[in-house]
């Protein structure tokens, strides 16, 4: 294959690679009172990106850089659902950046940057392409969570995010180095070769130890989740529901890709590991999540916990387990975003609140927000019929097909607590004494976020769960 | 004497490994040390990608070995201008202060 053929199959990463640099220098050239073009011009790219993955060829398998990048149905359904969120993410921080005096046109451009790293992590099938795309991916973050660069807390948030963040890749290239040496390869295909071929090769598991570790950090999972409370609450609104939305969905493909299909010979060494981090994850998130007041670490604490829920299909390690992940994490972004929205929305005179005990009463001073957050919370808790519920069914179902009926057993029982939490704040919501109304006017970006949000977790779920259920089939077959 | 082969590169690097997360984990004073014992993460992994491709015969290790290296280098200069916004909010780098937030 020649450089163009092969260069046309990255036209959405390129889309992305350029049209940043070609909007940094625009903004070098015309200041911060363009910011807001910017913002525009970014979110189209990143719409023009997922368009160009949807119309590409996705239904072939392709790889491309010598085996080093791969695109199939997995990883464009990925792609479309990122670059989905990150424009989401640009459009929903408008108004917060505008109050806050922080509209710099760097901003949407680190979003565009970190979405181009995400896309190269879910096409990676080479160690290489796979730290790569994670660096391109954290380098990024790391700034947007220090963007507020006057604010202690964000600094700080940024920090944090920074060393537990290089400390996570360094363990993820430590076990990359030990499963390159005990291979003798970097490239997936060939270090599944190796795992399959051999019997009990001690020195790829420890390094598969280490690079679970790193990916584990990467998804905040627990045991490698206490970066993600403070990252959380420190780092500016909009930049939280971004952290919160896209990168958990690509840190988590990495993941299912990395385990799925280079080490599914040693699948027997791995599953126990997965699920003793996905139960891990299940009770953090249900119990401490319980004494928060601030909402921004509680949907800190919620994240932790849904991605143990996400980690159960991954232990079962099958088709229908990769299936279950994908629907599972496809309804946590669309979740989260629309959580996120209404968090953006709570803004009084003085400027944003996040206490959860400012939504007391929101029912008598904010009927439609109500009704959004309720039902976003009903389906954060997994409440059927909503579509948080059905996505823990099909996880849940997949972990059951698998043998692995304790791992479904407590799931039930970590959202059962789990639900607590969720339903105290409808009942703040509906039964206390109300709190100071929020300012009405949030805009129509966030509007439709939660909007669309709510619509999608409720009353039109039908429609879309079947389309949903069906790609991430697909994707998932691509693996096998 | 015997001859120094993969076992000592890769014992030298996994103790490498080690002190640099033990610095991490164990340094209370300063940040900037974290970002020593972060470097020295990863050059230790360097030596083994290093160690591992003159073993094996193979060019992969050396050619990850310069992408470590070039990441690393950006790493710090994202991880030094963190510190100083960090840095001018605080008029301190210590790592005790880094506190705003808790459970």
């Amino acid at each position: 294959m020649g450089i163009f053929d092969t260069l046309s199959f990255t036209f959405p990463e390129l889309t992305l690679a350029i049209g940043a640099m070609a909007l940094l220098i625009t903004g070098v050239f015309l200041g911060d009172k363009s910011a807001k073009q910017i913002s525009m011009a970014c979110v189209v790219l990143l719409v023009g990106a997922a368009v160009l993955v949807l119309v590409g060829p996705s239904g072939t398998q392709t790889s491309l850089f010598d085996g080093a990048f791969r695109i199939d149905s997995f990883s464009s359904y990925c792609k479309v659902i990122i670059f989905g969120a990150a424009a989401f993410a640009i459009l929903m921080s408008d108004r917060y950046l505008a109050g806050e005096q922080l509209g710099r046109f760097e901003y949407p451009i680190l979003i565009i940057l970190a979405a181009f790293g995400m896309s190269l992590m879910v096409s990676a099938t080479d160690l290489i392409s796979l730290y790569m795309g994670v660096e391109t991916q954290s380098l990024a973050l790391y700034v947007l969570a220090a963007f507020n660069r006057e604010s202690q807390r964000s600094t700080e948030a940024g920090l944090k995010y920074f060393v537990l963040g290089a400390l996570s890749s360094g363990l993820l290239l430590y076990g990359a180095s030990l499963v390159y040496g005990f291979t003798g390869s970097t490239s997936f295909d060939e270090i599944a070769r190796v795992a399959t071929s051999t019997d009990t090769n001690t020195g790829l598991i420890i390094g598969l130890v280490f690079l679970v570790s790193g990916l584990a950090f990467k998804v905040s999972a627990a045991p490698f989740h206490m970066w993600t409370p403070d990252v959380y609450e420190g780092s500016p609104t909009p930049v939280t529901a971004l952290f919160a939305a896209a990168p958990k969905l690509a840190a988590m493909a990495l993941f299912t890709r990395v385990l799925t299909t280079s080490f599914s010979g040693v699948l027997t060494d791995w599953q126990p590991v997965i699920a003793m981090i996905a139960v891990a994850s299940m009770m953090v998130g249900a119990f401490s999540a319980i004494p928060q007041t601030n909402i921004k670490r509680l949907m800190a604490y919620s994240s932790i916990g849904h991605m143990g829920y996400a980690l159960i299909g991954l232990a079962s390690g099958s088709a229908e387990g990769v299936r279950s992940v994908l629907i599972y994490m496809a309804i946590y972004v669309m979740m989260t975003i629309g959580t996120f929205a209404v968090i953006l929305m709570m803004r009084r005179r003085g400027g944003m609140t996040e206490n959860i005990s400012d939504l007391s009463g929101l029912s008598r001073t904010n009927m439609p927000m109500a009704l959004i957050m309720t039902v976003l919370l009903f389906s954060l808790a997994g409440v059927p019929p909503t579509a948080g519920f059905f996505g823990k069914w099909y996880v849940f179902l997949a972990a059951v097909e698998a043998e692995l009926v304790w791992l479904a057993v407590v799931g039930v029982f970590a959202s059962a607590v789990s639900a607590f939490y969720y339903l105290r704040i409808v009942w703040f919501m509906w039964f206390d004494e109300p709190a100071p109304a929020f300012e009405r006017d949030s805009g129509p970006a966030l509007a439709f976020a939660a909007w669309g949000s709510a619509i999608l977790m409720f009353p039109l779920l039908t429609v879309f769960m079947g389309p949903l259920t069906q790609a991430a089939g697909i994707a998932a077959a691509s693996l096998f | 004497m015997a001859e120094i082969g993969l076992g000592h590169y890769l014992s030298v690097a996994a103790v490498m490994f080690a002190i640099g997360m033990a610095g991490i984990f164990l340094n209370r004073k300063n940040v900037i040390v974290i970002l020593m014992s972060i470097e020295l993460m990863l050059l230790s992994v360097n030596i083994n990608f290093v160690a591992f491709s003159q073993f094996l015969g193979d060019l992969t290790g050396q050619v990850f070995a310069f992408m470590v290296l070039t990441v690393a280098a950006a790493e710090a200069a994202v991880g030094l201008a963190i510190l100083v916004a960090f840095f001018r909010n605080r008029g301190d780098i210590a790592v005790e202060d880094a506190n705003l937030m808790k459970n």
